[in-house]
């Protein structure tokens, strides 16, 4: 064992010299090979963790929302609708939701504006108790306290604004400024930013803006008697879909969409048959056929003639074999670590640098997040299935035909 | 030194670097730091990722209109560039359950 051990070693050591010698070449190589195993290593690590903080940060999302369409598109939900589905059997409770857009034309962004559900309270307390929430189903409790939310032990207050940081960052605004905003009959209204959501939220609350509810109507005009689209919560979670049946029956200018049918839209996002990815795959996969092409279809001429003198001096043809063995392995594992570990730094260090521009597309307010690292074993062996096997199978199969050719003949082929 | 063993140093470099690595996201992903940002998704019922602040089938993907990327009329082709990175809705394309 010892001894195929030595020889194994002394064939790795001839291997790294011969790859020494063609320096330029072969450090090319590495590094085109590193950037292929990046750029999916990134890709990968990237939609892995986006998809499942997003479905941790979702689980909690309304169980089932329900819209009113019109002529095919979204419209204002009449607060008369409430009652038939609160007397549907199974439903614990039914939330108005009031909640819009406004296009900001000085910072050129989108915003989203929200009423918080009455009685909310988020975020860490100047007091250091627990967070307390109350409870959405608890009427009572809702008419008892103030019709107000509190984000740090800041009220939200008419003429106030609790705002997402990518906001802030946009208007170049902090807590105490106003901020006006045009109306829906050409008034101008202007809010005091009271307080700034954190920054660890800004992956949902980035664009946000929360108001009160007199605030949000007399902003864009909405009649006392319709809201947005509303949230309904069932007894039993395994009753939702009978739940969003009699819904469908019962109101059918409506779209009920559950809780599952969020957790899977953010399941699909970025997946790889979507646009982009499906760009960066291939261009990475078309890369690594040219790769494997350039190794598959023979050998120079220089390569052919080392092969020559090796066997002329008494090497083997299983020899010659485990010589480039170990020249495949050594380019594609030294390529295969780097290129994962930079990923890794890039994604989960870097905040995806370079995929930041791609993202942010159009929007103004693209937050700024810190994903957590999801990494699996799963992830990394299907990396390596992919790129290290082939490059190493490619790289052996020409030296096995040319490792059976004759010395005289392979040593006959001049220049390189 | 011979080259085979600086070699093996340096591949073993690199597995202890991505075993670190690796230990850092199990201790991340022990430790989350998204409770705050779930707490938030509760309390306001939030429903969606503020990725794509574009357009209100961008920023609300599950929420959006049926008739998306159409949204304007039918030759209005989707040119958002977040566009490319999303695949419709799954209840777009696709029921789950029968609903009536």
């Amino acid at each position: 064992m010892r001894g195929w051990i030595e020889k194994q070693r002394y064939i790795l050591d001839f291997t790294l010299s011969s790859l020494l010698r063609r320096k330029v070449k072969n450090f090319g190589l590495l590094v085109l090979y590193a950037l292929i195993v990046f750029i999916l290593a990134s890709m990968m690590f990237f939609t892995y963790s986006i998809k499942k903080e997003a479905s941790l940060l979702l689980k909690d999302s309304p169980e089932i929302i329900v819209q009113k369409l019109m002529a095919g598109r979204h419209e204002l939900f009449p607060l008369r609708h409430i009652e038939t589905i609160k007397n549907i059997r199974g439903v614990a409770a039914v939330e108005p939701r009031l909640w819009g857009y406004y296009f900001d034309t000085h910072a050129g962004a989108n915003y989203t504006l929200l009423v918080p559900p009455a009685g909310g309270k988020i975020g860490k307390p100047a007091s250091k108790t627990a967070v307390v929430e109350t409870d959405p189903h608890d009427r009572a409790a809702e008419h008892a306290g103030q019709p107000l939310f509190r984000f740090n032990d800041v009220a939200l207050e008419p003429g106030t604004l609790i705002v997402g940081q990518g906001m802030a960052r946009a208007r170049h605004t902090d807590m105490g400024d106003f901020m006006p905003f045009r109306a829906f009959d050409g008034n101008i209204l202007s809010f005091r930013i009271a307080a700034i959501l954190s920054s660890e939220s800004e992956l949902v609350s980035s664009d946000l803006i929360l108001l009160t509810e007199g605030d949000f109507r007399k902003l864009f005009g909405i009649d006392n008697d319709y809201v947005t689209d509303v949230a309904v919560s069932v007894n039993n979670p395994r009753e939702i879909a009978t739940v969003t049946a009699k819904i469908s029956r019962l109101l059918p200018d409506s779209r009920p969409i559950i809780r599952d049918e969020i957790l899977r839209t953010y399941d699909s996002i970025f997946n790889w048959r979507g646009g982009m990815m499906i760009v960066i795959f291939s261009a990475a996969v078309l890369a690594f056929v040219i790769f494997a092409w350039d190794k598959a279809s023979g050998l120079s001429a220089g390569e052919r003639r080392e092969i020559g003198i090796l066997k002329a001096v008494g090497w083997e043809t299983s020899d010659v074999i485990q010589m480039k063995f170990w020249e495949g392995a050594a380019i594609s594992l030294t390529a295969f670590f780097s290129g994962v570990i930079l990923a890794y730094i890039h994604v989960f260090f870097t905040g995806s640098l370079i995929f930041e521009p791609a993202l942010k597309g159009w929007s103004n307010l693209y937050p700024h997040f810190e994903l957590t690292p999801f990494v699996s074993l799963e992830q990394l062996t299907t990396l390596f299935f992919l790129t290290v096997i082939p490059y190493t199978v490619a790289t052996i199969v020409p030296i096995w035909r040319a490792a059976t050719i004759d010395p005289d003949t392979a040593m006959r082929h001049s220049g390189e | 030194m011979r080259k085979s063993t600086l070699f093996f140093y340096s591949l073993a470099a690199e597995i202890i670097l991505l075993g670190m690595l690796l230990v850092h996201a199990s201790l991340s992903a022990s430790q989350p730091k998204w409770e705050e940002t779930a707490n938030l998704v509760k309390t306001l019922g939030l429903t969606d990722l503020c990725l794509f602040t574009e357009a209100r089938y961008t920023r609300h993907l599950s929420q959006a209109d049926l008739n998306t990327p159409f949204q304007d009329h039918p030759l209005s082709l989707e040119h958002f560039p977040s566009g490319s990175f999303t695949l419709p809705p799954e209840g777009i394309t696709k029921d789950h359950e029968r609903l009536d």
